[in-house]
């Protein structure tokens, strides 16, 4: 069986950073893995989806509808799209941010309401404020290591394993302020 | 030592430790990522061409002078290089050759969705189809001595998902691969009638030579599950067919797309009881399995049209449905231009003049989309230019009046100009908007010859556009800033007005380069906001209206001041 993790969000919040630690960090572990994304167009501001699998033996490269373990959405929207990949009985950590797309901002439909109750009535869900806790971490730019930080608590991947990825992953000079947003991450309690 | 890595970056290793010599390509998505990884190789020479057929023809070239070589492509980039490639089929490898295109099915970043193995089978050319990024780097080695071992030119063919998937490659020592000897051979390299008619029965050998390799190839390779259900497919539907099938069926999984197996068909048919070919896009190796006779299940049952998925194939092969949350309906996220795209302004102008507009590829297709809705057409590279040339011919020089092409700067250069030489040529009196942002905006930040910088970065000689349109005779050409709304709305109508071809360069470069330095953010004072929407018009992500007032998200906004210029009550201004 592979573990499934899909990360979703808005084009530019930084998500492939992400998905980056996250693959490295499953790595460390000697799994096998595939993690898959998509450039080009999309990436303009649109939803933006990056798949992880890992386990002893991956072939699909993308996660399915119902396929999901964990969904870690970095935006409202996006993860209420995304709710159809969601294995029954999944969790969703969910940066509760809102973010408008174009046909909202034009007045040609509006942004729904409701949507962390919608989740939790039908998921496990983690909703925080990640950019918060990026700012307490001394810069706005770590919401990504901040939700990753969350996501390695609900994971079986060492704590450490994610550290030492981190300090192979991020530039020396932003070293200290993205430990301690991931540190901030991983001790959320919600 | 096992690395990550995308297909794309596999491809470029496989061929880095085949020890290719010289790659050209022109970027474009799925396929970009190949050429740019090809960068970190210092000792193989590596360039971004101004068009497909450049580089192809560049990687003949090489090939031709005894190095191995490579062109890497999107789909649609095939079709602009399909001219050489039809006739180095006949002329073949010195140094082994390699094309490698990516198909898009899904269209995430294309404008159709055409399927490239009509191309192999058109031209004669082998093709090799890997399903992860450890196959991508193989088939590509694998490609280059195949290449020299049969005297032909060899695809891989990749799609969006092994381009763009990451998955564990075994990194090797590249191989040391000396030049082979260059030899003037005027009958093989020289496709004129009496030479190329000789060439083809030589075509004709290699491809019998071929289908008999691809029996016994083990890029073709039968998995037996002792199951009654045959599954015959190949690269990323492989992967999807494993993931949703596992071992309840058996396999024939093809590496090598074209030319395809007949006996190692027949022979895996003849074990099971029901057969499908499970391949996206278009029928081609369906076509080829019921030429040989044999029954089998493909688009009667699976989709002709975008891709497949693991629950697809457990649907139709297992009739297994799956237990998910039913999808609800809600407001789409369509891409959107970056909040400070240079190219906002010019749309703004186009939209509010309501001239029709002759589009291009790039990131300015976007300008089709609500609320600017200003483009009219998107067709492929460079038709923006020749495309509204037609139209004035069509309609006369009433309809010429209100009507511009829209092109990016590095589209201009890739097959623009040769429309542009078709209007002064013919007597056109069009008006050509060049957005000339810096730098090749859509696939991802690449140079190309406007921004006097090659792919490892070395200082150029840089076109100038402004002498370039000159020199090809056009007599008016104008440099404008987009975001200097009047004189850019000005510099429009005047250019519509005269009686003779004309050139107004957008110049502003993206926002998204790192040396654009961004300002702070603008904020709107509600008291003096009064509803009007103008700013709204713009289209900008960070602008939002609520409660009756716009509003700009500071995380958002970069601070390109557009907004300021639009708004008629000065409400906007510097954020604190």
């Amino acid at each position: 069986m592979t573990k499934n993790i899909m990360i979703v969000g808005v084009g530019g919040q930084g998500t492939l950073l992400a998905s980056r630690i996250l693959g490295n960090a499953v790595i460390s572990e000697g799994y096998d893995v595939k993690v898959s994304e998509v450039h080009g167009m999309s990436q303009r501001g649109g939803s933006v989806v990056t798949y992880v699998k890992y386990g002893e033996k991956v072939h699909a490269p993308i996660i399915d509808k119902g396929e999901a373990d964990i969904i870690l959405a970095f935006e409202r929207l996006e993860a209420i799209r995304a709710l159809p990949y969601l294995k029954k009985g999944g969790k969703v950590i969910l940066n509760d941010r809102k973010i408008l797309p174009m046909p909202v901002i034009t007045g040609a439909t509006t942004y729904p309401e409701g949507i962390v109750e919608d989740l939790s009535s039908k998921a496990d869900v983690i909703a925080l404020d990640a950019l918060d806790l990026s700012i307490k971490a001394g810069s706005p730019k770590a919401v990504n290591v901040v939700l990753i930080g969350v996501l390695a608590k609900s994971m079986d991947i060492p704590k450490e394993t994610f550290i030492k990825v981190i300090n192979e992953t991020v530039p020396p000079k932003f070293l200290e302020m993205n430990l301690k947003a991931f540190e901030l991450g991983y001790n959320y309690e919600g | 030592m096992k690395e990550l890595m995308i297909g794309n970056a596999a491809v470029a290793r496989g061929a880095y430790e085949a020890g290719v010599k010289v790659v050209s390509s022109y970027p474009g998505t799925p396929s970009t990522e190949i050429t740019e990884s090809i960068v970190k190789y210092e000792d193989v020479y590596v360039e971004w061409a101004p068009n497909e057929k450049v580089a192809g023809e560049t990687a003949i070239g090489a090939s031709i002078a005894g190095a191995r070589a490579m062109s890497c492509m999107k789909h649609v980039g095939l079709n602009v290089m399909a001219d050489p490639v039809f006739t180095v089929s006949y002329i073949g490898a010195n140094g082994g050759l390699v094309f490698c295109v990516a198909d898009d099915p899904g269209m995430h970043s294309s404008q159709n969705e055409q399927d490239s193995r009509h191309y192999a089978k058109a031209s004669k050319i082998m093709m090799l189809e890997p399903s992860d990024s450890s196959e991508c780097k193989e088939f590509t080695k694998l490609a280059f001595s195949l290449s020299e071992k049969y005297d032909t030119p060899v695809f891989i063919r990749l799609s969006t998902r092994v381009s763009h998937s990451q998955s564990l490659v075994e990194i090797c020592e590249p191989e040391k691969v000396e030049l082979k000897p260059y030899v003037k051979n005027i009958q093989k390299n020289v496709m004129m009638p009496a030479n190329a008619i000789s060439r083809h029965v030589v075509v004709e050998e290699r491809e019998k030579a071929l289908r008999e390799f691809a029996e016994t190839t083990p890029l073709n390779a039968v998995e037996d599950n002792g199951s009654k259900i045959g599954v015959i497919t190949s690269g990323v539907s492989y992967a999807y067919a494993k993931d949703a099938l596992q071992d309840k069926v058996n396999y024939l999984k093809l590496g090598m797309v074209y030319p395809l197996p007949t006996n190692l068909i027949k022979e895996f048919a003849s074990k099971v009881d029901v057969l499908y070919v499970i391949e996206e896009l278009d029928p081609f190796i369906e076509e080829h399995v019921k030429g040989l006779g044999i029954k089998v299940k493909g688009k009667d049952v699976f989709s002709l049209l975008g891709e497949y998925s693991q629950n697809l194939i457990k649907k139709v092969v297992l009739n297994e449905e799956v237990d998910a949350f039913a999808p609800q309906n809600l407001p789409k996220r369509p891409p959107v231009m970056c909040a400070g795209c240079p190219h906002r302004g010019t749309f703004y102008v186009l939209s509010k003049l309501g001239v029709t507009v002759s589009g291009d590829i790039g990131c300015y297709t976007l300008g089709a989309v609500a609320p600017l809705n200003s483009v009219d057409t998107t067709i492929c590279m460079g038709a923006s230019v020749s495309a509204a040339h037609g139209m004035a011919k069509a309609r006369g020089e009433e309809f010429n009046k209100k009507l511009v092409s829209v092109i990016g700067d590095s589209t201009f250069i890739h097959s623009g100009i040769t429309g542009l030489i078709d209007i002064v040529y013919n007597k056109g009196n069009n008006t050509v908007i060049i957005l000339d942002n810096s730098i090749t905006g859509m696939t991802g930040h690449q140079d190309n010859p406007t921004t006097g910088l090659t792919i490892r970065k070395e200082p150029t000689k840089q076109v100038d556009l402004v002498a370039l349109c000159k020199a090809v005779g056009v007599d008016r050409v104008r440099v404008e800033d987009p975001f200097d709304i009047k004189g850019f709305e000005k510099a429009v109508k005047e250019e519509l007005e005269v009686n003779e071809p004309s050139v107004i360069i957008a110049q502003r470069p993206c926002a998204l380069l790192k040396t654009v330095k961004h300002e702070g953010y603008y904020t709107v004072n509600s008291d003096k906001c009064r509803s009007c929407k103008m700013c709204m018009k713009l289209g900008c992500p960070a602008i939002i209206f609520e409660d009756g007032k716009a509003k700009i998200d500071p995380t958002q906004c970069n601070g390109c001041g557009l907004c300021v210029k639009v708004c008629p009550f000065t409400a906007i201004t510097k954020g604190e």
